[in-house]
């Protein structure tokens, strides 16, 4: 399925991004990681720690109703993959995201701004990992 | 104060999420489709995040603690394991078959499409395992 080119809506919506992850830490003190957020929402070490991330989980989910206020419609969600290959996409993402102690927006964002190696090494790892899968799926299996 | 603040952060990042294309899989697994139906697009989303938090992260970093908390709480950790690398592996794979990612996924819920419903209970499930594995043998391990 062939997606149009957005480099400019890309853009604004990345800086976007920057720009709470910038909040987050001026304000809070805090990564902006939705991994860390996921996973202290389902394993909150106190009350206080549950709050604020539930505080940003309802801010994120209320993106897209923004989206739809301000232009009549949703945002696009196209999933070309079947069910199963969700729910083992998602497993191994939530495996893998704890371990790696990060994912995109951790690593990807936060990590690469402070120009921390771990995050380097990360990212590094899993671009690769998600194009020869992609790879692999589209061009060897044919799916 | 506090949790107004805390929600329109979020409300940003969901926002750019949903402007970006990051919370659309058919779009994100085109970036990754080079030699098929690619679309560069998400360079965009990470180059202007990344250059946004580098250069806001110089000004707040500066000061003696943030606005509305005691400290910075920054990640410490500075190896890189086998923990590290394979579980970086093992999400890429994941991402690469279904296309979401944790920060993607999440605004996404916002639009009620029932795929990103299955997408983050099994991503749920995924987190509760991999935690189960390694709390038997680590006391908790930090999240970014």
């Amino acid at each position: 399925m062939e997606t149009a080119f957005t480099p400019w809506q890309s853009l604004g919506g990345g800086a976007l991004i920057g720009l709470s992850t910038v909040l987050l830490m001026g304000l809070h003190g805090r990564i902006f990681g939705a991994t860390g957020i996921l996973t202290g929402l389902i394993a909150p070490a106190s009350r206080s720690d549950f709050a604020w991330r539930a505080m940003l989980m309802l801010g994120m989910v209320s993106g897209p109703l923004l989206v739809l206020a301000l232009s009549g419609n949703f945002p696009t969600v196209d999933v070309p993959v079947s069910t199963p290959m969700l729910v083992l996409g998602g497993l191994l993402v939530g495996v893998g995201v704890t371990f790696s102690a990060g994912c995109t927006s951790g690593h990807g964002v936060c990590g690469l701004a402070r120009l921390s190696p771990r995050s380097f090494a990360s990212v590094l790892t899993f671009m690769a990992a998600t194009a020869v899968t992609v790879y692999i799926i589209r061009h060897v299996i044919g799916a | 104060m506090r949790y107004l603040s805390l929600y329109l952060t979020g409300l940003f990042f969901g926002t750019g999420i949903s402007i970006s294309g990051m919370a659309n899989p058919a779009k994100v697994l085109n970036f990754f489709d080079v030699a098929g139906t690619w679309d560069p697009s998400l360079a965009f989303v990470m180059g202007g995040a990344v250059i946004v938090t580098f250069l806001g992260y110089r000004f707040v970093l500066k000061r003696p603690m943030p606005v509305m908390a005691d400290r910075f709480h920054l990640p410490t950790s500075r190896v890189i394991d086998t923990r590290l690398l394979g579980g970086s592996a093992v999400f890429g794979i994941g991402w690469g078959i279904a296309g979401f990612c944790p920060g993607g996924a999440l605004p996404a819920l916002g639009t009620g499409t029932p795929a990103v419903f299955i997408f983050v209970g099994a991503l749920l499930v995924g987190i509760l395992l991999a935690r189960a594995i390694t709390t038997k043998r680590t006391p908790r391990a930090l999240t970014a």
